[in-house]
Parts: C-alpha cells; structure tokens; sequence
C-alpha cells in the first residue's frame, strides 16, 4: 500500500511539472519543474528496482543536461513570455500549423495507448523478472553493453564526438586571418 | 519483534547523529578555520567568546538569526527564498550514503550488527555524486534571483566551474571504483582492509595516488573553496552568488560548503585512506586493537579531520587563481590527466592483475 502511495505522488508531480514547465511563462521555472519532473521519474525507476537507472537520470539529465540549459537560459536572459504581441504573431500560432501540431498529439496518445496495450510485465517489478540481474547491477549493464549492443554503443559514441567536434568548429574563434 | 523495534530505534538513532554531526561539523569547521587563519598569520583568531573564542560559532549564528531579512527589489521571490534550502538540502541528503563506521553490535546490545551509516545502497558512489551535482542548483538560483550583476556573474562561474570540475572528479573516482569492483562506498572500504607487503596500509591511496590528487584538486574546486573560489571572489564580485543575502538565508551557503567539505572528505577517505581500516599509512600494532574493540568510527573521523585540515591550510597559504587559469588548468591538465589514470589503471588491472 505504501509502494502505490509513493507511486501515486511521484507519477503525479511529475505530470504536474511536466504540464507546468510548457504551462507557465518564466523560462527559469520551467527549467527548474523539467528538473523536478525528473527527479520524480528518478523516484519511479527507484521503485522499479532499477537504482542505477535513477542515478543516472539524475546525474545526465537532472545534473548536467539541466545545468547547461540554466547556463543558457542565463546567458542569453531569455524575456518572459507574456507580451499578447508575441501570441499572434508566433508561426507556431498559425491555424494550419497548429492543426498539423494537434494531429501530431494525437497520433503520439494513440501510439502510447498502443505500445502499452501490447506490453506485458508492466505491473511486475525489475526483481521480479527474468531479467531482473541485467536490469538491475551495474556489472551487467555494463556486460550487455559491451557485448548485445556493442554496435549501438560506438555509433552512439561516435555520433556524439561527431556532434562535439561540431560544436568546436562553430565556437572556434579564427585568429589567424 | 522486540528487536526489530529496537534495531528500528538504534538505526533512527544512527541517522540522527549523523545529522547532528553534519550541523555541527559546518560550526566547528568555521571557528576551526578561523582558528587556523589567524595562527598562520601569527594572531590568535576568534578569542573573546567563551575559553580561547571557543563559542564564537554560537554567537555567530545567534546574530544571524536576529539579523533582518532582506530581499531585494526584483529580485524573484520564490528562486531567492529556495536556492540557500536548495544548497544546505543537497549537502545534507549528498552525505546520506557515506558510511563512517564498521558494523558493530554496539557492544553486544543488538543481536545481529548495525551498519554505521545512514544508508548502504549499491551504488552509493553515484548517489553521492548524482547529489552533489545538485548542489550546483542552489548557487546559481541565487546568483539569478538576486537581480543583480555581480551574483549573477557568481551563479555564471559556479556552473561553469562545477560542471567543468565534476568531469575530472568522476573520472578520477571511476579508477577506484574498478580496483575495488563496487559502487557501494562500504564494499570499497572494506576491500581496503589489510596491508600491502606486509606493513603498509591496504589503502588504494598507494595504488591511486594521481588520482588522489586530482580528487582533492576538483574537489576543492567543486566546492568553490580557495584557490578556486571565483563564485565568491570578494576582490572582484563583492562577495559573488550570497552578495543580496542576509539574515537565516545567507547563513544556510556557509553551512552548505562546509557540510560539502565534509562529504568530499568522507568520500576521499573511504575511496583512498582505508575508510575505517588502518589508522596509519603503515601497520602499526593498534589496528588490530581498533578492529578487536570496535573503534573504526574514531579512525574515520580523524581521517576526515586531517583532510579537513589539508582543506583549510590550502585556503590560507594558496593565493586565488585567474578564472582563465581555472578552465585551463581544469580542461587542459587535470582532465587528461585523470583519463590517463583511468586507462592506465584499466590497463594494468587487465594486463598484470589479470583481473
């Protein structure tokens, strides 16, 4: 009872933080809900038995992605979004596009509704599964890692030094010219 | 069921006294670096209040207390208020997973020995510093909120300087993790109990020792202390992210870094110095009368003190650096250096150890 409890506050301040970093006008808040929001997900893969999972959505996502969006959001101080100007004339305000987004929406509710209508196992716990060592230990995510998705693994890396050498190019100051 | 009451009770009572140290760590470390400054500059220090100055940390924090609030104007009302609960919450809950003391019956009143500690979880490493890097939150909220240029260059230095800091400040943990071939801080301690050849400590610090010290280095750093204190530089940016802070609010950052200081001393000292194993760097016929008798805990926290120690003596001999020198030094030389150590002991553990 306790366990559904805990579920039940996590899963609902993390809607509610969701809901309110796209809900509400002060870029500084949402960023600090979107970090809020993922600490309550923290506190679900907790309950699922997946700890290494939470840490890690701590440390990249709640730790490091979430502090260099401050560090933007600081930098360029992004204004508050409240002028009625900035209402109409936002492209994203135009009929045609609006439609396409709430099409998008939906198809997205649809999808969801679908993959978890086909999932099975949703109610049992890592620990309780067959799986639940490889899930669970940092020794076999590291081990499945390095072995089942070896291929994932290196292009993911190389993606992401592709994207860091970019990065470099464009912030790059020319001093020889 | 009466000793699960009772075993219930006595880890209540672990937790409390880890929280009642942790406060009043942050107290005695000011009036302990107070203390030590003014002996390095040839004066006494704090000396009226109470014998030898001893209760100023009290005064201090009465007078801070009746201190008025102030917030400035346009200042953001919420951010400003929950940045210093934000600082002094992750320092608190960052200590959580350190344990500090072996398993003990305390003195035969529990059937089943209790875990020194708050909490052992398996991957307490992370835990401590997935928090840590939470932390960060609570000094740039203030720099932002505080509606004010020179806090707001502090908040910009802090999370430059932290998330820069935290890179070489895992890798380097990352070494010891894969000697020990655990996460949770109580395995690595005890796989650090014994000698090595006989008379020296089986202490990972003669295994590690770059990455020791690029542990303190980015320690120091992540904990914006001296040499590396530009988020509060006073020469430059008033006194940086707390310059609008006053009263209860500004008490809470001071108390934050200490009880940060801590946790990095907890930290190097189960990760490098043995935890609760081996009082000195080398054998001596005390140890296993530590062990017999159940006193690791002492051991631990003189550990804990000598670094604390090595913390405050740095601050006053070590002239503040240039914030380019900072991100240079921390991306160019000690980065490298701990990826280097990291290889290499990777290496080693798979070419010799055959691990």
């Amino acid at each position: 009872m306790p366990e559904t409890l805990v579920f039940y506050v996590l899963s609902g301040l993390a809607i509610l933080a969701s809901a309110l970093v796209i809900g509400q006008r002060n870029p500084m808040y949402s960023v600090m809900l979107l970090i809020a929001s993922f600490g309550a997900l923290a506190g679900l893969y907790i309950q699922l038995d997946a700890p290494f999972v939470a840490v890690a959505q701590i440390i990249i996502y709640a730790g490091a992605i979430m502090v260099l969006f401050l560090f933007v959001v600081m930098l360029l101080n992004a204004p508050q979004e409240d002028a009625a100007d900035w209402d109409r004339t936002h492209p994203l305000r135009q009929p045609g596009i609006a439609r396409f987004g709430a099409l998008l929406g939906l198809l997205l509710v649809v999808q969801l509704g679908w993959a978890l209508m086909r999932a099975s196992e949703l109610d049992v716990p890592v620990a309780g599964r067959v799986d639940a060592e490889t899930i669970g230990s940092v020794r076999q995510v590291g081990r499945v890692l390095f072995t089942d998705y070896m291929f994932a693994f290196e292009a993911t890396s190389i993606l992401i030094l592709v994207a860091m050498v970019g990065a470099v190019v464009l912030a790059r100051r020319e001093t020889d010219q | 069921m009466d000793s699960i009451d009772l075993r219930l009770l006595v880890q209540l009572g672990v937790i409390g006294l880890t929280f009642f140290m942790l406060i009043n760590a942050s107290a005695l470390l000011v009036l302990a670096e107070r203390k030590f400054m003014g002996f390095m500059q040839q004066r006494y220090g704090p000396y009226l209040v109470g014998p030898h100055g001893v209760l100023q940390p009290l005064a201090d924090i009465l007078k801070l207390l009746f201190k008025e609030e102030l917030r400035p104007k346009g200042a953001d009302k919420w951010l400003f208020t929950l940045a210093p609960i934000l600082s002094v919450t992750a320092a608190f809950a960052a200590f959580a997973t350190v344990p500090w003391g072996a398993e003990t019956t305390l003195f035969g009143l529990l059937d089943e020995p209790i875990k020194l500690g708050v909490a052992d979880v398996n991957v307490g490493v992370l835990v401590v510093f997935a928090i840590t890097s939470m932390g960060v939150y609570g000094i740039v909220l203030a720099g932002w909120s505080s509606n004010s240029k020179y806090s707001l260059m502090g908040g910009l230095r802090a999370s430059a300087q932290m998330i820069s800091y935290e890179l070489s400040y895992a890798t380097a943990l990352a070494a010891v993790i894969m000697l020990a071939g655990s996460l949770s801080l109580r395995e690595v301690v005890d796989a650090q109990q014994g000698t090595w050849l006989g008379f020296l400590s089986r202490w990972y610090l003669f295994v590690q020792p770059v990455g020791f010290i690029i542990y303190i280095i980015a320690g120091v750093a992540e904990t914006n202390r001296a040499p590396f204190d530009f988020p509060e530089a006073e020469q430059e940016l008033v006194a940086g992210y707390n310059t609008e802070y006053s009263s209860v609010r500004f008490a809470l950052f001071p108390q934050a870094e200490y009880i940060n200081m801590v946790t990095m001393s907890g930290v190097a000292t189960s990760l490098y110095l043995g935890g609760w194993h081996g009082l000195l760097p080398f054998y001596t016929p005390l140890d296993p009368l530590i062990e017999a008798n159940g006193l690791g805990w002492l051991v631990f926290l003189a550990k804990v003190g000598g670094i604390l120690f090595t913390y405050i003596w740095v601050r006053w001999t070590v002239p503040r650096y240039r914030y380019d020198q900072l991100m240079q030094f921390g991306w160019k030389w000690l980065f490298p250096a701990s990826v280097i150590n990291l290889i290499v002991t990777a290496a080693l553990m798979l070419y010799v150890l055959n691990a």
